[in-house]
């Protein structure tokens, strides 16, 4: 259980982060790149063949069957993940079972919570979950923050959790695999099917480090299921459900191009940065999100390759009807998937050797011998709050409460060129902030602040600067768009916190660099 | 029952807005429960606005609720005055903010109009970030986009919002309602220094007459240009007496959806049956020395339609449209940019008016042919917006 007198430290970045969570001893952070991991990687139970069916037919009757021939008990650590997004009807039918079989203090360890996972509340509340490690978003978050949750929530990055299982870190008992597609012996992929949701990458460590692994699926094929994205010989059991995506929420609602005038503003202002800064050239690579303003980035990224008859080499992250029809065009050479956002990025996945299949360990791991995300030449994130040094945060909102996941958005930093398109204020509730609620990616990582009133750029990057100026951009500092947006919406008080910790925040290396404090109502 | 009034809006897609409800108690003093986004960050500023706002009416005695989506203060204080005023009939004070600005130059009936961007009157979301598009003007709208039963809020809104807005170098502009309620609103935005006021459904010159006095009593000092809008076979065939009518008339522009319903027919998108109207309208224009301007291009969705539409406009003679959506500005701008063409014959134009000026010539010629001074101003403000273009 939680203690409101815990034993904090000061890390790197001023933040105060405890020395133990949920019972385990914790390193605070040191600064970007300064903590150096020691020992070996971890290693799961070695198996032996002869436990498992000759015929290669590990299928048992139902989740809850599957559940009991893992060996579930009290305290143990559950891991489904997030590729139905807010369809996913696993994860809540395996807390079920788990609350039938009247299980306890279960530690859920997804890679991503979505709103529908607000079914899970009354398990949070009654004790089958202790705590969550992963995302906790919307009603979950809010929960969450009000201090109800029983042990303390772990927020980690895409590759952050990789890095978790793999150093050993996160002990999953047994992971929950949900695919569109597998076979009786465990092979599986996302490509086809009722609940076909593309890649299968963030389920991947989870397959290789797990005791237990449970692949389940609503489209049960002969083997073998091929192409396999997860491989059956780290399976123990399969199951064939009636149901455990919903399509319609599969491909995510946040496919739309944005149509707001101010949010295509700041697309076309970036981009034109990009261009300034003369990122746009022949061979280069970018990461772009799924939001509506991200994705109008990548159409104004188009409008410019077209015209000057530029081609990228790689365009990496989420895939998408846009990225794939600029695939298609021949602006884009490869798409390196980390998630597929709807049915066009599953076709072109099929179908297009191209469109490449990518993990949170070739993309994201930090603790790998290296990552894609570093290569990349600009990405363009999102943000809830930015301080004058650049720092953000984009767990919380101003209000204190958990909102979002960090998904890959950390790990992201590492890219050549990083660039924050947001709103100077949203609904009165300006961006640019004395202090961020909460820390999740330092300043230093951060170059560019896009805002429709202005661009500032991280004095740290004279380069860019150099190139950029005489471009006729709207340079500004950081300072002086804060001071706008106040004159606009007058100054903004600050949420109010009891001492309660109700979450942390980890680095990409494991080390604690904030703490969520639970919100004084 | 104590006597109750609401104003604003909240829920659904409401953002940046706020529905305000007021009943008049007989004791008891100020309840009020606000239910805001923002309380967190902005609980205490509100709660003293609302002090600020009852004080100001003495209001002593009052039940209020306020459901904010995230409003400024502008917007708030807004709100707040329209409700009370619904409670109070006969209560004529206005509430207002400091202003963002402290200096309201003159306006230039000669600037150019390309672009103007319509904004409904009532809707704040849509204000705030407005001018970063960079319209040539920007049009608070009191008239069609304000349902009738919100005319009395929005004419306080936006009259806050001329007080409050950034407008970004675009003229400030108001269309007003038709006469007699567009009187009441010439009173309230009027003080508040609007550049250019648009005038709809004109139909003869007294009516222009008669807004130019209501302004110039109001506000001697300061004088408001006006935009008269022809919708009307009438004032289509009174062009030119409604175009002189006034003295500070600096353009006039033609509402072709009510125009083709009044002469019963569709508006298509070739305009073939409003070509009649639309030469006539520039010719009016022309002749009295003001811009003529095109109605706007409603398919938001069509930006080949709409680049074809101004296209035709330009070449017509027309010299700005509207929009109703910021991201039909560039498309509108990009197709009066001037060509390479007039860009060098403007040039040319001011070098010889600049050659002739040096020689203390009296007559400019260029080749054989005599230059009149609006030719040279003409030939300047081409210029002049190639430069703003980037062009050279």
């Amino acid at each position: 259980m939680k203690n409101a007198i815990q034993d904090m430290a000061r890390n790197a970045a001023g933040r105060d982060v405890p020395l133990s969570v949920n019972g385990k001893p914790q390193v605070p952070y040191a600064g970007v790149n300064r903590f150096k991991p020691e020992g070996r990687r971890y290693g799961p139970p070695i198996p032996s063949c002869n436990d498992y069916p000759a015929d290669g037919d590990k299928r048992v009757p139902s989740l809850r069957e599957a559940l009991e021939r893992c060996g579930l008990k009290d305290g143990m650590c559950i891991s489904t993940h997030h590729h139905f997004r807010n369809g996913d009807l696993l994860a809540n039918q395996v807390f079920d079972a788990a609350h039938e079989m009247g299980i306890k203090n279960l530690v859920w360890f997804p890679s991503a919570s979505f709103p529908c996972h607000q079914h899970l509340i009354p398990y949070l509340e009654d004790g089958t979950i202790h705590h969550i490690e992963g995302s906790m978003n919307g009603p979950i978050g809010k929960f969450t923050s009000e201090g109800k949750m029983k042990g303390l929530g772990v927020l980690r990055s895409h590759g952050g959790r990789y890095q978790a299982i793999q150093d050993g870190e996160v002990h999953i008992d047994v992971a929950v695999i949900g695919a569109g597609c597998a076979d009786p012996f465990g092979n599986a992929n996302g490509l086809s099917g009722p609940s076909a949701s593309g890649l299968l990458g963030f389920a991947l460590a989870d397959s290789q480090y797990a005791d237990r692994v449970i692949v389940a699926t609503d489209n049960m094929v002969d083997f073998p299921c091929a192409p396999w994205q997860i491989q059956g010989n780290y399976v123990d059991f399969t199951v064939e459900m009636e149901k455990i995506g919903d399509p319609d929420q599969i491909v995510s609602g946040t496919t739309q191009i944005t149509r707001s005038p101010d949010r295509l503003y700041l697309a076309e202002l970036t981009a034109r940065f990009c261009d300034a800064a003369g990122i746009i050239r022949d061979g280069f690579s970018f990461q772009s999100g799924a939001g509506g303003t991200s994705l109008a980035v990548g159409e104004y990224f188009r409008k410019i390759m077209r015209e000057r008859n530029i081609r990228a080499r790689f365009a990496r992250g989420g895939s998408n009807a846009y990225l794939v029809s600029m695939l298609e065009e021949g602006l884009v050479e490869y798409i390196l998937d980390g998630q597929t956002f709807d049915l066009e990025g599953v076709r072109s996945m099929r179908e297009n050797p191209n469109h490449l299949w990518t993990s949170p360990f070739t993309s994201y791991n930090h603790h790998g011998k290296g990552n894609f995300a570093g290569m990349v030449d600009v990405v363009i994130l999102g943000a809830t709050e930015i301080d004058l040094d650049f720092n953000a945060n984009v767990v919380t909102h101003s209000d204190g409460f958990l909102l979002h996941g960090i998904g890959g958005w950390q790990n992201c930093l590492y890219s050549r060129t990083v660039i924050l398109p947001v709103p100077l204020f949203r609904d009165r509730i300006p961006v640019i902030r004395d202090r961020v609620t909460t820390l999740c990616g330092t300043g230093e990582l951060i170059d560019v602040i896009v805002t429709e009133r202005g661009i500032a750029v991280n004095p740290a990057r004279e380069d860019l600067l150099e190139k950029v100026r005489g471009s006729g951009l709207p340079l500004r500092s950081l300072a002086e768009l804060k001071a706008e947006a106040e004159r606009i919406c007058g100054k903004p008080e600050s949420p109010r916190f009891t001492e309660n910790p109700v979450a942390v925040v980890k680095w990409v290396d494991g080390t604690l660099l904030d703490t969520v404090w639970q919100v004084r109502q | 029952m104590g006597k109750t009034g609401s104003a604003g809006n909240h829920g659904g897609r409401v953002r940046s807005d706020c529905l305000v409800e007021i009943e008049l108690k007989a004791s008891g003093g100020i309840d009020l429960e606000l239910d805001s986004r923002v309380e967190v960050l902005y609980g205490h500023s509100i709660r003293n606005l609302v002090q600020a706002l009852v004080l100001f009416y003495e209001i002593r005695n009052a039940k209020m609720r306020i459901k904010d989506s995230g409003a400024l203060d502008f917007v708030l204080a807004a709100r707040m005055e329209a409700a009370i005023k619904k409670v109070l009939p006969g209560e004529t004070r206005e509430f207002l903010l400091p202003d963002s600005r402290d200096e309201f130059p003159e306006p230039d009936p000669a600037r150019y109009r390309f672009t103007r961007l319509y904004l409904p009157g009532n809707t704040p979301s849509m204000m705030l970030n407005a001018g970063i598009h960079k319209p040539d003007g920007i049009i608070l709208d009191l008239e069609d986009s304000v349902a009738p039963g919100t005319k009395d809020e929005a004419r306080i809104l936006v009259r806050n919002a001329l007080r409050a807005l950034d407008f970004f170098g675009a003229e400030r502009m108001v269309r007003i309602n038709q006469l007699p309620l567009g009187l009441r609103d010439l009173e309230a935005v009027v003080p508040q220094h609007p550049d250019l006021v648009l005038v709809p459904k004109v139909e003869s010159p007294e009516t222009i007459v008669e807004v130019e006095e209501k302004i110039r009593k109001i506000s001697p000092e300061r004088k408001v240009l006006l935009m008269p809008i022809l919708e009307s076979a009438l004032g289509i065939e009174r062009s030119f007496e409604i175009a002189t009518a006034g003295r500070n008339t600096a353009a006039m522009a033609i509402g072709l959806e009510d125009y083709t319903a009044d002469i019963g027919v569709q508006r298509t998108g070739e305009g073939t049956e409003s070509w009649y109207a639309r030469s006539r309208l520039v010719n009016a224009c022309k002749a009295a020395g003001i811009q003529a301007i095109d109605s706007v291009y409603s398919d938001v969705d069509n930006e080949e339609g709409l680049r074809d539409t101004v296209s035709r406009s330009r070449s017509m003679g027309f010299e700005g449209m509207g929009c109703i959506h910021p991201r039909q500005i560039p498309v509108i701008l990009e197709a009066f940019r001037p060509s390479a063409v007039e860009i060098g014959k403007a040039a040319a134009i001011v070098e010889a008016f600049e050659e002739a000026a040096k020689m203390g010539l009296g007559v400019v010629s260029l080749g054989s042919k005599m230059i009149d001074a609006p030719v040279v101003k003409r030939a300047r403000r081409t210029i002049e917006f190639a430069r703003k273009m980037g062009l050279i």
